[in-house]
């Protein structure tokens, strides 16, 4: 990795001159607690955290962080399960939470503009206000920045009918390594004018750029949605039930699912009644016109029930969907009490390959004695093996490392990717050219050099520079 | 004698239970205030974890963040892994204590007084109450606020002068015989625990809480001269003397006799469900502390559990909501019961509060030790009370009923005027069954 510096005190005295002092971190009570953002056991204290209102204060700190060669990481409410706004030891974190203005929601175009900092739940919500809907929904959407969810081009649940946050982007304005501000993209529904340039920053993590205002698409809001929830004795009968739901041309909004452990865990927490001893649980939801939404609702049901759920249920209102899908919404938290340390993955593969992924997950943990947990998306070939163990244990975590390097290694085999929608960060980046291949990667790299050539934007995220 | 550092001698799994995940942080009201992660609950955790890995000194920057927070507990019920943190709040709160850097001279002598001697001593606290009352009732307020006394003292005393709570003018023993049986036993024999300030400002309403217990057929067990709970003294750094206070509670009750012992303050109720695990340690008290734990119930979570009796007559209101006690929605999970008794009362029209469960700012003293941050939160609540247009709003803390009903007071015209009780509507609700029959 190139050399770089360490913060020091001239520097933090202009930095107090760029944005005022109160905006300027420094001390161990006030820093400590921005060395982590979501992921498990990833820790480095910042040498000073900085709170700009507007990109042109982002853009003065980027260039004074440049002229005096300090790295930088970007991080909104720290989040992330990649480990990707983690800081480095020492390192400047310009969190961007503060820049939390909604700019406007245009019904005619169909857009809303915000700041990076505002949080993701405001989005939709101010969506909703005007009968419009934002659909990207990630797990964290009620605290998690959307300039964060760009960055990570974050998904949710809704990821088979609606798409990811790239889906949504149509511009964002970007300071650049350099400290030049730009703005790429616009409202227009087509636009070939050029590269796609704010593509390649969609999903970056930070590494080519700061996000500090995006303009996102939303749709008209769907009028109905109908929840329902499917038992059934093996995954492969899921598998098959999906599968017959989507050749029959319908595409659900949501098909969630939980293993056999993580239906366990639920039922030992919650207490809601659920049978431990299905191998699969299923919730499935569609939206849409209430005529069509009746008519697809009761087709996926007949074709749960024909591909060998056991007992499929669905809800009359909205208060008994919440019943419904309390099992699904209760997954994570049950899996995270059992443990001290609950490591949260997010390998996808193929939808067809979907159960062969989770039989697979299942014998590695049995074979090397592990607690894991697998939910996720059916529709979309997420998985969420979750390990549950103590960061304590040595020899437990190196375990770990060996059932998660054979379960990467089989996602690779199958097609799969090793991040669905949590990004590379720090935690997959040894994966990251098994799955990529040479070309690729060196291409990846080469642009990281080409825009970035200090190094000094989130460096060792996704990938370490080139000597 | 220097002792070891609470939080290094803290079991470890529970800091390491926070995977610090974010999801605290909406549902923070300090974090929501600034926006800095020193604020938030999985900050604060951060913090309490680098002093027990070594990594940071305990400061007076970290005692004022340990102080800052409200304890409102709405963490935990936001958290997806269980963070106890309400244990890991009270061990730094003690810790920062024990390390005494926080020590001025004056707020010593406060905490000494308040603390190892009022709020220590059952007869010394209802002897103040006593005298504050014939200061309240002779006149001798309205003179001294007249000529303006106050503003000889400084501000921050001058501010909270007003909030001193209006005490009662008999205390809970003068209005609850120490047995009281029910016309027609159900069989349950219960005991009443009457509080500190609920006993000196709110007496009525233990006695409310008797009569409803005796309309659902309890017979109501109320020891005399009943002490603090010792909430005030875990939430402010002194394990010690709340293991003392607790030691009492359990002794002044025969468990063995009782089905249930009765708590109608959200705030004490979430404390005295943690006596178990407070005495865990102590030879003598620990089996009793697990006994005691178990028997401790919310007034509102009893009554729904032996299916109380829905009443025949109204309680005289129209429109209530119901501003929710943050350590009885967080720290007792009792959300739903408080609001089946209102619903439960002839002729009243619930009526939900937005942000129910956003802490009101009253938080123990937290409105005395932190008036800037306490009245923010005051605002909003008044803001949301506006937004809710009921004319009544229920409560079920000592603490939450002051600080909204100083809230009303001080904002002149507000649609809503009167703070009350659920426990107090339904007894209402209860005695004018009586009226109404012996009218016809």
């Amino acid at each position: 990795m190139p050399a770089v510096n360490q913060i020091e005190a001239p520097f933090i005295e202009t930095l107090k001159e760029i944005l005022s002092p109160d905006r300027v971190l420094t001390s161990a009570e006030d820093i400590v607690p921005y060395s982590f953002d979501g992921t498990a056991a990833l820790k480095q204290r910042p040498g000073a955290v900085v709170f700009p209102l507007t990109a042109e204060e982002v853009s003065e700190c980027v260039k004074l962080a440049r002229r005096n060669n300090v790295p930088v990481v970007t991080r909104g409410s720290g989040t992330g399960l990649s480990g990707g706004s983690v800081p480095l030891s020492g390192c400047l974190v310009i969190c961007l939470v503060k820049m939390d203005k909604l700019i406007e929601v245009d019904e005619k175009n169909l857009t809303l503009r915000a700041q990076s900092g505002v949080i993701t739940k405001e989005i939709d919500d101010a969506a909703a206000k005007v009968g419009l809907f934002y659909p990207p929904d990630p797990g964290s959407m009620k605290i998690s920045t959307i300039g964060g969810n760009v960055a990570e081009n974050s998904g949710g649940l809704r990821g088979l009918k609606y798409g990811v946050t790239r889906d949504y982007v149509m511009g964002i304005e970007v300071v650049l390594p350099d400290g030049t501000l730009t703005f790429l993209g616009n409202k227009c529904v087509k636009d070939v004018a050029g590269y796609s340039m704010k593509d390649l920053f969609i999903g970056s993590e930070g590494t080519l750029g700061i996000i500090t205002e995006v303009i996102l698409k939303v749709l008209p809001r769907p009028k109905a949605r109908k929840t329902m929830l499917a038992l059934y004795d093996s995954m492969d009968a899921a598998a098959k039930s999906i599968s017959a739901i989507i050749a029959a041309k319908i595409i659900p909004c949501t098909l969630e699912f939980l293993d056999r452990v993580t239906v366990q865990c639920v039922e030992d927490y919650a207490k809601i009644g659920l049978p431990t001893d299905v191998e699969a649980l299923v919730l499935m939801e569609t939206d849409g016109h209430p005529v069509v939404v009746e008519e697809e609702a009761a087709q996926m049901m007949a074709l749960a029930k024909a591909n060998g759920a056991h007992d499929v249920r669905a809800a009359a209102d909205e208060a008994e969907g919440a019943k419904l899908a309390a099992a699904r919404r209760n997954a994570f938290s049950a899996l995270a009490r059992v443990r001290p340390t609950t490591i949260l993955e997010d390998v996808t593969v193929p939808r067809s390959e979907l159960a062969t992924m989770v039989a697979f997950i299942d014998s590695v943990a049995k074979k090397h004695q592990l607690q894991i947990g697998t939910f996720g998306h059916l529709g979309d070939g997420n998985l969420h093996p979750t390990f549950l163990t103590n960061e304590r244990d040595h020899e437990e975590m190196h375990r770990i490392e060996v059932a998660l390097e054979e379960i990467v290694e089989e996602t690779i085999r199958l097609g799969g990717t090793v991040t669905g929608e949590h990004g590379v960060g720090l935690a997959k980046k040894a994966f990251l050219k098994r799955q990529l291949g040479e070309g690729s990667f060196e291409l990846m790299r080469s642009i990281k050099q080409a825009l970035d050539p200090q190094g000094l934007l989130n460096p060792g995220k996704i990938f370490d520079p080139r000597n | 004698m220097p002792s070891a550092n609470l939080l290094q001698s803290l079991d470890y799994s529970v800091l390491q239970q926070c995977m610090h995940c974010g999801m605290c942080l909406p549902t923070c009201p300090t974090y929501m205030e600034t926006k800095l992660e020193r604020n938030s609950p999985r900050g604060r955790i951060s913090l309490m974890r680098a002093v027990a890995d070594g990594e940071l000194e305990v400061t007076k920057a970290l005692s004022d963040e340990m102080y800052y927070c409200l304890g409102c507990l709405a963490c935990q019920t936001a958290c997806p892994a269980g963070v106890n943190y309400a244990e890991l709040f009270e061990t730094a709160r003690a810790e920062v204590e024990q390390a005494q850097v926080n020590d001025g001279m004056q707020r010593g002598f406060w905490r000494w007084l308040s603390l190892n001697v009022i709020f220590m001593r059952p007869w010394l606290l209802r002897l103040i109450g006593r005298v504050l009352r014939i200061y309240q009732s002779t006149g001798l307020e309205k003179l001294m606020r007249k000529v303006h006394f106050f503003g000889l003292m400084p501000p921050s005393l001058k501010k909270l002068e007003p909030q001193t709570p209006q005490i009662a003018a008999h205390f809970s023993d003068d209005l609850i015989l120490p047995d009281e049986v029910p016309q027609v036993s159900k069989g349950y024999r219960v005991g009443l625990l009457t509080g500190c300030i609920q006993d000196l400002a709110f007496s009525n309403i233990n006695r409310d809480t008797a009569d409803v217990l005796l309309a659902n057929g309890c017979e109501v067990i109320t020891p005399r001269s009943q002490s603090c709970c010792g909430s005030l003294h875990a939430h402010n750094g002194e394990l010690e003397l709340a293991r003392e206070l607790a030691r009492r509670q359990i002794d002044s009750f025969d468990l063995d006799e009782l089905d249930a012992v009765i708590t109608n303050a959200g705030g004490c109720g979430s404390h005295l469900k943690t006596y178990g695990h407070l005495l865990h340690d102590d030879p003598f008290y620990a089996a009793k502390a697990k006994q005691w734990d178990s028997k401790v119930k919310d007034i509102h979570e009893w009554l729904v559990q032996i299916r109380f009796r829905k009443p025949t007559a109204g309680a005289g209101v129209g429109e209530v909501t119901y501003h929710e006690s943050c350590h009885l929605c967080h720290g007792q999970k009792v959300v739903s019961q408080p609001r089946q008794i209102l619903n439960s009362i002839p002729g009243l029209v619930f009526k939900e509060l937005p942000e129910s469960n956003w802490c009101c700012g009253s938080a123990g003293i937290y409105n005395i030790t932190q008036p800037e941050q306490s009245q923010k939160l005051l605002d909003r609540k008044v803001a949301n009370l506006r937004q809710a247009g009921a004319p009544v709003v229920a409560t079920s803390n000592p603490g939450c009923h002051l600080q909204i009903a100083n809230g009303l007071r001080s904002c002149g015209s507000h649609p809503c005027h009167e703070v009350t009780q659920p426990v107090t509507l339904l007894a209402q609700a209860y005695r004018a069954e009586s009226v109404s029959e012996s009218a016809s």
